[in-house]
């Protein structure tokens, strides 16, 4: 089917103004994306894909602009976490805010400086995982990505690395629009952990890879927002070797637009992949976890835990989709979404979906949207507790299930702090 | 302690009226006990005392050591030293027992201007008190009444009240569910409370309770009202005769 042409012009204004780098195996992987992008145009509301969430402000040849933001009422989030610090500000790498790069257990570069080598491990993995994953459904902000990122980190982990590398963006200018592209490779038996945290920009589309070799283990633990104006795009593509994990959690708070993509691809046997989402939002507020999580392996285990808690008219959405190929027998599946609605104003629109070819497997999915429950309120309130803290006390437990997906401790409870603070402050 | 004069209350949903005109007067160190058919107005009594939404008070007063509960939210009834042991304590998934118990301490210590206590001193008292109900380390661990048994929930209870150490203590039914070695403990527990500055309501169908708690005086409730009131001696008559006599005799 002939792509149409509204969709093609679209692509023509948003590129127009991008560098188009050339040369080296990043360029020609970059060549390739703009092919693969060429061939789909970029979306728009009437895709089914893009039902729930219009991509007008993703795909617009500007970002809109974005006031730029900085907490000042807590410290940010994974100050106290022992991590190598990259820091990226409005998309451009800073040396001086930056750790050396230089950690035992992995190596790290920059995009655009290991992009001009000849040879490089990140060639097996820039793009391809990407273009794996445009099948069955297209993602063209991703192959955009691709092809137009200007920077990003590359990690390739050896060994079990010494602490967490922890990503940082910060937005300082009100139109940046920044488009990073990070590749990692956990090599077999190797292990690793991804922070991420920071606006980033007015309008922020991102890609990362992943590649886990057998026996390779994963960890990604992201915060999103408190900066209200965002616009963002971001993608997970993540290949799975056998035995190997890879494990996710995001938390969203607040952010104009916020889609979240993860493509899972548990290739090998025996892989392990649960990937988790809370996300808070008060007022002009629209945030889309979309999940594809395809089991070609043997035994391999996906579990999917997304939780919303929405007021004054934000929107939430979940995507989530488990597919068991033919011979991925003894799959076991599992995919909740949740929605807690403080006002009658706010939205969740939810569409699971399990497509299972193969006969021996369980899999399970279920999505509900309710209120706070009024008679564990006075419950907690005939002990004494005050409606605000009881009404909080409520809403972390119900996002206690998504939390409980990250390993470490210190990790886990400087989430749940950012968290209760954005109840206090959001009035609950 | 505890004065309730003429109390009228109907849903707020409906015009249904529940309570018809309830007078009672509970003074400090004794134990009232209020026994009566199904739908007579007993849970609704508690309730309205402990605050809960739903219930709309046409009429008369309750009030705590001379403070008027009704206009007080639930949350300052409790921190005031109102407690209701729950028929049907509630589950509440995600949040742990133990974290639970210390917010409701130190919330209401915080309510009456006292320090809130240590997580060490906390964790020694806590232990304590539940040993003595015999509620292990791990009930202690696990979110608040999820995949308790009837009786551990209404331990629980107990442990809480234990915690606050409330002045008016009302259990609701809590005799519904136990076996008469959980009654024992529960009551036991509800006995090592018992002294001068504290007093209990104790809402009960059945006799048995009362032979553990030993009240002071007991009402018999009907169709909303107070309809007789006695010794311990009323309640063993309902026990031999049922309430049919009674009713009738106060018709």
């Amino acid at each position: 089917m002939p792509v149409p042409q509204a969709k093609l012009d679209a692509l023509a204004a948003r590129i127009a103004g991008l560098d188009f780098a050339r040369g080296g195996w990043l360029g020609a992987a970059r060549a390739e994306a703009l092919a693969r992008l060429g061939a789909m145009g970029l979306p728009t509301k009437r895709d089914e894909y893009w039902r729930y969430t219009d991509p007008a402000d993703l795909t617009a040849p500007q970002a809109p602009r974005a006031a730029t933001f900085a907490a000042e009422d807590e410290p940010p989030v994974f100050d106290g976490i022992d991590r190598l610090r990259v820091v990226f500000v409005d998309g451009v790498f800073d040396p001086a805010l930056s750790d050396d790069l230089t950690l035992a257990g992995i190596e790290i570069e920059l995009l655009s400086k290991a992009g001009q080598t000849d040879i490089h491990w990140a060639r097996e993995v820039y793009g391809l995982l990407e273009a794996r994953g445009q099948t069955p459904v297209q993602r063209p902000l991703a192959a955009l990505n691709t092809a137009f990122a200007t920077e990003g980190i590359l990690i390739r982990a050896t060994g079990g690395a010494a602490k967490p590398v922890s990503l940082i963006y910060l937005h300082k200018s009100e139109n940046s629009d920044v488009i990073l592209h990070h590749c990692i490779r956990i090599e077999s038996g190797a292990e690793l952990t991804v922070l991420e945290n920071g606006p980033a920009a007015a309008r922020f589309t991102k890609v990362m890879e992943v590649d886990i070799a057998s026996g390779g283990r994963f960890h990604h633990i992201r915060a999103q927002g408190r900066d209200h104006e965002r616009r963002a795009a971001t993608h997970v593509f993540a290949r799975l070797g056998a035995e190997s994990l890879f494990k996710s959690f995001t938390l969203t708070a607040n952010g104009a637009l916020t889609r979240n993509e993860v493509v899972i691809d548990l290739l090998g046997d025996d892989g392990v992949a649960h990937i988790a989402g809370a996300a808070v939002g008060d007022g002009a507020f629209h945030h889309d976890d979309t999940v594809f999580i395809t089991h070609a392996g043997l035994r391999c285990e996906s579990r999917q835990v997304f939780k919303k808690v929405l007021k004054n008219g934000a929107v939430g959405v979940f995507q989530g989709k488990i597919l068991v190929k033919p011979g991925a027998q003894k799959t076991d599946g599992y995919q909740i979404s949740q929605s807690l609605l403080l006002d009658g104003d706010s939205q969740f629109l939810a569409k699971p979906e399990l497509e299972i070819y193969a006969d021996d497997v369980k899999c399970s999915h279920g999505s509900t949207s309710g209120a706070i429950d009024e008679v564990a309120l006075f419950y907690l309130r005939a002990r004494g507790v005050p409606e605000a803290a009881a009404k909080s006390l409520l809403v972390l437990a119900f996002l206690a299930e998504t939390i409980a997906e990250i390993e470490d401790a210190a990790i886990a409870g400087d989430i749940r702090l950012h968290l209760q603070n954005w109840l206090e402050r959001h009035g609950r | 302690m505890l004065e309730i004069s003429n109390l009228h209350v109907k849903l707020e949903a409906e015009d249904k009226p529940i309570l018809k005109g309830v007078g009672l007067r509970i003074a400090a160190g004794t134990v009232h006990a209020i026994m009566g058919p199904n739908g007579s107005g007993k849970s609704t009594l508690s309730y309205v005392l402990a605050g809960r939404d739903g219930y709309a008070v046409t009429h008369g007063t309750a009030t705590l050591d001379g403070e008027d509960l009704l206009t007080m939210e639930p949350e300052e009834r409790a921190a005031a030293g109102l407690f209701l042991a729950f028929q049907y304590p509630v589950e509440i998934p995600g949040v742990g027992n133990m974290t639970f118990l210390r917010t409701a301490v130190n919330a209401q210590r915080k309510a009456r201007g006292e320090a809130e206590l240590s997580a060490g001193d906390f964790l020694k008292v806590v232990r304590e008190k539940a040993r003595a109900l015999k509620i292990d380390a791990e009930m202690l661990k696990r979110p608040v009444n999820v995949g308790f048994s009837g009786g551990e929930k209404k331990r629980n209870e107990i442990l809480q009240m234990a915690m606050l150490e409330p002045k008016m203590c009302i259990l609701d039914e809590t005799d519904s569910g136990l076996d008469v070695d959980a009654m024992k403990l529960v009551s036991d527990g509800v006995n090592a409370l018992r002294d001068a500055g504290r007093a209990f309501l104790v809402i009960t169908h059945y006799q048995r309770l009362l032979d553990h708690i030993h009240p002071d005086v007991v009402h018999i409730m009907a169709d909303g009202r107070i309809v007789k009131t006695g010794g311990p001696e009323l309640a063993l008559e309902v026990e031999q005769n049922g309430y049919a006599g009674i009713l009738a005799e106060a018709q």
